[in-house]
């Protein structure tokens, strides 16, 4: 799930940039959580990837392609698009909606992982569960972010985290990647302290 | 994002586009075990259909159904009131009830634009008279898109009674929004006057279906209407097949990669022989299933949002 946008007005104060992770940073984690899932997983097997857009589905590329190199094994990889499955449906213009693409062999009787870049209220997740639900019958559902922000408003909590940030409700947790916005990084923006 | 689809003209490039690509993802839950998802939950859809339709109210129901919202189904076959104010005591109903969405099939052109203007809720045109069929020409764009890969540049041929065809209006001005050229062909009797120019210039009209074949991309053959037949607009049935019908030989004057299209129902025959609808370039079939998924991109995207 992407972050609330920071409110960002040139006349006011200007908003605190703290960077969590440095592009370096980044990858480091990610290379963390690929060896992570295959301790967990005893070698990955039988386990699927699935990206939720937007910037999940580049990471969970990123962490299969890791996961090849450390171990010589292919995870299977894909994307689970939950537009259609959020409770805000109703409440924004209407979306749109992207592309699922569920890998050739399918996810029934895998361990399907989840992958996104911030974990903040946990609907995000809710959505993808249903919508999980709906393409497949998954052995076990597990998940991976890079960053876990706080705040939950619903009982999930991931199985991979990249990196526990405390924030405070009014600051912003903002995620690049090469693939979506040309340099990786995480940034935290401050609310209205200076 | 439009509030109502009444004609072909409410959609510009770009929501045109968005909707052809919002149906390409609906398209993928019909591939699945659970054809649902639960985008509309709560949401109301009536069918309002004054006139006979298999295909375009099943689709619609279809449509609705896999997106999770309510439908009825109100046909009013039959009916002896007054047109116009059954029509607004019916639309004050259906208000009443809170239906979200009203699908319209009218046999009076210009009922859907009326009825949008008596209820809340979005209104989609599913046919009115010999006016509008939106949803048709979506349809139509979206299968030319999926089996040609554009829609930009393309020739397309709509060919037969175009003076009654609600379907030939839309696509000619949903077509020419998204870029490709259309050729309106039929007897003069049955081409009004200045249409081309009327709905969307740079449309060209021709007499002779054997002159335009080798440069179209799309064939679209629309349906003679029985109760036209007797109407004199041209000599016999048998001389209307001779010259706009489209056969085997004709069929074969096409370009290699062309298509052959029909909204449905066929006068097998008549404007098309068996040869053509059931060879590997027509399109027919096709068009049905992917109705289902226009429609559903047309409701989720009038439906889906906050934006009424």
């Amino acid at each position: 799930m992407a972050c609330p946008p920071a409110a960002q007005s040139p006349t006011a104060r200007q908003p605190s940039v703290k960077v969590i992770l440095a592009s370096a940073d980044v990858q480091r984690v990610v290379d963390r959580i690929a060896h992570q899932i295959l301790e967990k997983t005893q070698g990955a097997a039988d386990t699927v990837l699935l990206g939720i857009p937007t910037r999940g589905a580049p990471l969970a590329r990123r962490l299969a392609a890791r996961i090849s190199t450390f171990e010589d094994v292919t995870v299977p990889v894909g994307v689970l698009d939950i537009t259609l499955y959020r409770d805000d449906l109703r409440r924004q213009a209407t979306r749109a909606v992207g592309p699922t693409q569920l890998p050739p062999g399918g996810i029934d009787g895998k361990r399907v992982i989840l992958v996104d870049d911030v974990l903040f209220s946990g609907r995000t997740v809710r959505a993808a569960l249903d919508a999980l639900n709906d393409v497949g019958r998954p052995a076990s559902v597990q998940l991976a972010v890079l960053v876990d922000r706080g705040h939950r408003e619903l009982p999930i909590r991931a199985d991979y985290v990249g990196k526990n940030i405390p924030t405070a409700l009014a600051e912003s947790v903002k995620v690049t990647l090469a693939e979506t916005d040309g340099t990786d990084g995480v940034k935290l923006y401050g609310g209205t302290s200076s | 994002m439009i509030r109502h689809l009444l004609s072909g003209a409410d959609l510009d490039a770009a929501t045109a586009t968005r909707i052809l690509d919002t149906a390409a993802e609906m398209a993928t839950v019909a591939g699945r075990e659970v054809k649902k998802l639960p985008a509309l939950r709560g949401r109301t859809v009536v069918n309002l259909f004054y006139e006979d339709s298999t295909r375009t109210r099943i689709s619609f129901e279809a449509a609705a159904k896999r997106l999770s919202a309510d439908v009825i189904n109100f046909s009013a076959k039959g009916s002896s009131v007054a047109k116009g104010e059954s029509l607004k005591d019916t639309a004050l109903t259906l208000q009443a009830m809170g239906a979200d969405a009203v699908v319209v099939r009218h046999p009076a052109s210009g009922a859907a634009h009326r009825l949008a203007e008596w209820v809340d809720g979005s209104v989609v045109n599913a046919g009115d008279g010999t006016h509008e069929h939106p949803t048709q020409a979506l349809l139509d764009a979206y299968t030319m898109r999926a089996r040609l890969g554009r829609l930009a540049g393309l020739s397309v041929a709509v060919v037969g009674d175009v003076l009654h065809s609600r379907v030939a209006r839309s696509n000619v001005l949903l077509l020419s929004t998204l870029g490709a050229k259309v050729t309106l062909v039929g007897p003069p009797t049955l081409i009004p006057v200045d249409i081309a120019g009327a709905l969307a210039p740079g449309t060209d009209v021709c007499y002779d279906l054997d002159a335009v074949l080798p440069a179209s991309d799309v064939v679209m053959m629309l349906r003679v209407q029985r109760e036209r037949m007797g109407d004199s607009y041209f000599p016999s049935a048998r001389e209307y097949a001779r010259r706009y019908g489209l056969d085997g030989p004709r069929m074969r004057r096409l370009p290699e990669h062309a298509i052959v299209m029909h909204p449905g129902p066929m006068n097998r025959g008549m404007e098309i022989t068996p040869e053509v609808a059931d060879s590997p370039r027509s399109t027919i079939v096709e068009q049905v299933a992917n109705g289902v998924s226009v429609r559903m991109a047309v409701l989720y995207l009038l439906l889906g949002g906050n934006n009424a």
